[in-house]
């Protein structure tokens, strides 16, 4: 007999505390709609402020700029896998968001005019691909801690509500299609409760699943918490083969250095000292899409020309003086300084790719209300926003700074859909009394079962396998094995025991919790690669190296089913830009 | 290398007391400290509990006393500490479990200086200017991560716990010192109080604590200045 839950209720929920459920929050704040926002951390520590280089929107500072140029280059950037109403939508909005950051307060670097500065970064260009555009609005090296920490102080000042450090472990809803959405059951971590937020309206916001990976820029709590809950509720994920490796990681640990380096005028060089980006992408080099220039690292490695042959190359930026590297790129020359002891003003900077950003998510549309199947029909009551959930305004391949873009865009329109949906809304839907039940169960066996696996050791298994066969390069044979291996792996977490037997503060157990969504967005995202014969965008198959619009240009759902995923397609929405080949 | 970690333990559920365990660890000399303690925790044993996140100094999550100064134990080497290394939870604030401390009196004190920008004249079609000279004035300020190393580092917080702190006093500054913000007076007239500013004795331990290198003392000495200049 487990104790009751204690029931809460809200018009409607946020799970996750970052850029877009901070965004969300404060739309609907001012609506006065009474909302809960639920983290796991505390909101600062969201890792919207991990991000670092800038955010783009074509104000045009500095030089002629306009919303067509940044939809078409994140068009082509995602490799034509985007939904073009989508990419409108980002880079029209990506301007008056970007004023709306301004007057909250957010302290923009500025042109000496007083303007907001702008820089360059990958894959942004003036006049459809000619060369690389000031877009980029920052500041300094911490775009992201400062965006993370201006919502936050707007959300006190607006009155929201927050329950920080509940970890939220289930999603209520009826199943079956059109069904109504209930709530979410939450694990308070400070004494082990179980609480349920009764809800008719809940948007998950909880960002990515990088620590699949062994090597990845993501913070610890990036675990797919949402993207798993809602596919084992029946919502499908969608376009989870393609996630993207960013060129430029700490060698060995994975810690992101900025593209903002190579936007300053920062440029990868291999052993021989050669700057080797000329070669694969004669326009925009260093600054070409994150997917070309990491597939170009692995190749520089492959034939012997990383750093004494090992693997991993060099960013050099030793060339543009100590004024701009500490005015513009303070934190990540420090991130040099301390976890590799290199010092970036004198020499070169080891680097390698790392595990960044999932393209692919929980389904939505453009007014962030998710989607379940193949015809987009509406999830009633359900919401998405930021790196869990898939628009799809990225397609196969993320431009650097659309994803402050996306979490604010698209944040801020899941919180005007939540207030229109909710205008006139009578009562909350009815819970079942055994609403925690499930859950409460799964987290009491794995907290209390005498032997069993260690959580722990399936997830470093499941990192090292996913780096090795479902990473930049990747091959029928070896995702043939890696499905059969994370079967495997499913079954022993199916046994998981925990060394912490305790109520107060368990992070043994929600470590273990979180593994087991980081095997269902691997189970997702191998079974959409191996199905996927085609190389687009980060998916690169090298047994089908080419694109192939013929029968690839579409979208995957990965619904959850017995025995793997089932995977299905919906179609791209393409109004503008016909696919063409992509060089840079 | 072999490191000799100590860990003040504490678990409501089983002690009656905080008390020292010690671990024999094998690191690397660039390991963090947070590389240590997961470790122990993963290792050896699961109930070592600690809060961590970014795990590269940008989150604010694992802050904590090592060797007997408040570090991020994600932003600290080994090779900068020794082979004995001690941890302990932050001084001055309520342990929950082992190395995680109670913030909400922290975060209440952050959220009683208005720590928002406040304008309310309607605002221009575009951004507001502002001149870099003017951005440049409270950029220190706006480098805080909120990981409550200062404040709980501060003999004066130690010895009167309703001072406000250095964290809080360092985001109000971020507001009163932005041209575009309007509310200076009323956050001065907070910090003005008795649990506010004058409680600092420029003992300097918030610079020594702080992760982001912010001047902490000297934004203190600028916010107290401006209140005593503040017209009345």
């Amino acid at each position: 007999m487990t104790p009751k839950p204690t029931v809460h209720d809200y018009t409607a929920v946020i799970v996750g505390a970052g850029g877009a459920g901070l965004y969300a929050a404060l739309e609907l704040a001012r609506n006065n709609i009474k909302t809960a926002v639920l983290t796991k951390l505390y909101p600062t520590r969201s890792h919207t402020g991990a991000a670092q280089g800038g955010i783009c929107a074509a104000l045009g500072n500095l030089e002629e700029d306009h919303p067509d140029w940044h939809m078409y280059d994140t068009v082509k950037g995602g490799d034509y896998l985007v939904d073009q109403d989508a990419a409108e939508i980002l880079a029209r909005e990506a301007i008056e968001t970007v004023i709306e950051l301004e007057h909250m307060g957010l302290p923009f670097n500025r042109t000496p005019e007083g303007k907001i500065d702008q820089r360059r970064f990958g894959g942004h260009t003036r006049n459809f691909g000619e060369g690389p555009v000031r877009r980029a609005c920052f500041a300094a090296d911490r775009t992201g801690h400062m965006i993370l920490q201006t919502l936050y102080q707007q959300c006190i000042k607006h009155g929201v509500e927050f329950f920080d450090e509940y970890h939220v472990v289930d999603l209520l809803r009826d199943e079956a299609p059109g069904g109504e959405t209930r709530g979410v059951v939450a694990y308070r971590i400070a004494d082990g409760e179980m609480h349920v937020f009764r809800s008719s309206a809940v948007m998950f916001a909880t960002g990515g699943f990088g620590r699949m990976f062994k090597i990845t820029s993501n913070a610890f709590a990036l675990t797919g918490d949402g993207v798993a809950m809602c596919y084992r509720r029946g919502v499908p994920a969608q376009d989870m083969e393609f996630y993207q490796f960013h060129p430029t990681g700490i060698v060995g640990i994975g810690i992101l250095l900025s593209e903002a380096a190579r936007g300053e005028g920062g440029v990868l060089r291999n052993d021989s000292g050669e700057r080797f980006m000329e070669k694969y992408a004669p326009t925009l080099m260093d600054l070409a899409p994150r997917d070309m220039v990491s597939r170009a690292m692995y190749m520089e490695i492959r034939e012997g020309r990383g750093i004494g042959g090992k693997d991993f190359l060099h960013l050099d930026l030793t060339h543009l003086g100590r004024k701009v590297i500490d005015e513009k790129l303070p934190d990540i020359t420090e991130f040099a300084r301390v976890y590799q002891g290199v010092e970036p003003i004198t020499q070169p900077v080891p680097v390698t790719p790392t595990a960044h950003y999932a393209m692919g998510g929980i389904p939505t549309n453009t007014d962030a209300r998710v989607v379940g199947d193949e015809k987009n029909t509406v999830v009633p009551g359900l919401y998405a926003a930021g790196e869990c959930a898939c628009v799809s305004v990225h397609g196969a391949n993320r431009l650097g700074t659309n994803s402050l873009v996306d979490i604010l865009v698209f944040g801020r329109r899941a919180g005007l859909s939540i207030a229109a949906d909710l205008a006139g809304a009578g009562e909350l839907p009815a819970l079942p009394a055994d609403a925690a039940e499930q859950v409460t169960g799964e987290l009491e066996r794995m907290r209390t079962r005498p032997r069993g696996e260690n959580a722990h050791k399936i997830r470093v298994e499941l990192s090292e396998m996913m780096m090795d066969r479902c990473g930049v390069f990747r091959t029928a044979d070896g995702l043939k094995q890696l499905t059969l291996e994370l079967r495997d792996l499913h079954g022993r977490f199916a046994n998981v025991r925990v060394n912490d037997r305790g109520k107060v503060f368990n992070t043994d157990l929600l470590e273990a919790r979180e593994v087991g969504y980081l095997l269902d967005c691997a189970e997702a995202t191998v079974a959409g690669a191996l199905a996927r014969t085609e190389s687009r965008g980060a998916h690169f198959r090298e047994d089908y190296p080419e694109r192939n619009d013929t029968d690839w240009l579409k979208h995957s759902l990965a619904f959850r089913a017995e025995g793997g995923p089932d995977i299905r397609y919906k179609p791209v929405t393409i109004t503008r830009f016909e696919p063409k080949p992509r060089t840079y | 290398m072999q490191v000799d970690l100590r860990v003040l333990r504490y678990d409501p559920e089983r002690d009656k007391k905080p008390h020292w365990e010690r671990y024999s660890v094998e690191s690397e000399p660039m390991d963090r400290v947070l590389d240590v303690l997961h470790r122990v925790k993963w290792d050896h044993d699961g109930s070592l509990t600690f809060r961590r996140s970014c795990a590269h100094g940008v989150c604010g999550s694992d802050a904590m006393m090592i060797n007997g100064r408040n570090r991020l134990a994600c932003k600290i080497r080994v090779d900068q500490l020794g082979r004995k290394i001690s941890v302990a939870p932050l001084p001055g604030m309520p342990v929950i479990k082992d190395l995680v401390v109670d913030m909400d009196d922290f975060f209440a004190k952050y959220r009683s200086v208005m720590p928002y920008l406040v304008n309310d004249e309607p605002p221009p079609e575009r951004e507001r200017l502002q001149s870099p000279e003017d951005r440049e004035r409270y950029d220190d300020s706006t480098k805080c991560i909120l990981c409550a190393a200062c404040t709980s580092a501060c003999p004066s917080f130690w010895a009167q716990s309703s001072y406000v702190g250095p964290a809080a006093i360092v985001n109000a500054h971020r507001f009163i010192f932005d041209s575009r913000d309007d509310a200076a007076h009323e956050r001065l007239e907070i910090l003005a109080d008795e649990d506010g500013v004058w409680r600092c004795r420029t003992i300097f331990n918030c610079v020594d604590a702080c992760p982001r290198g912010i001047n902490i003392t000297q934004a203190i000495l600028e916010v107290s200045s401006a209140i005593v200049d503040r017209p009345s």
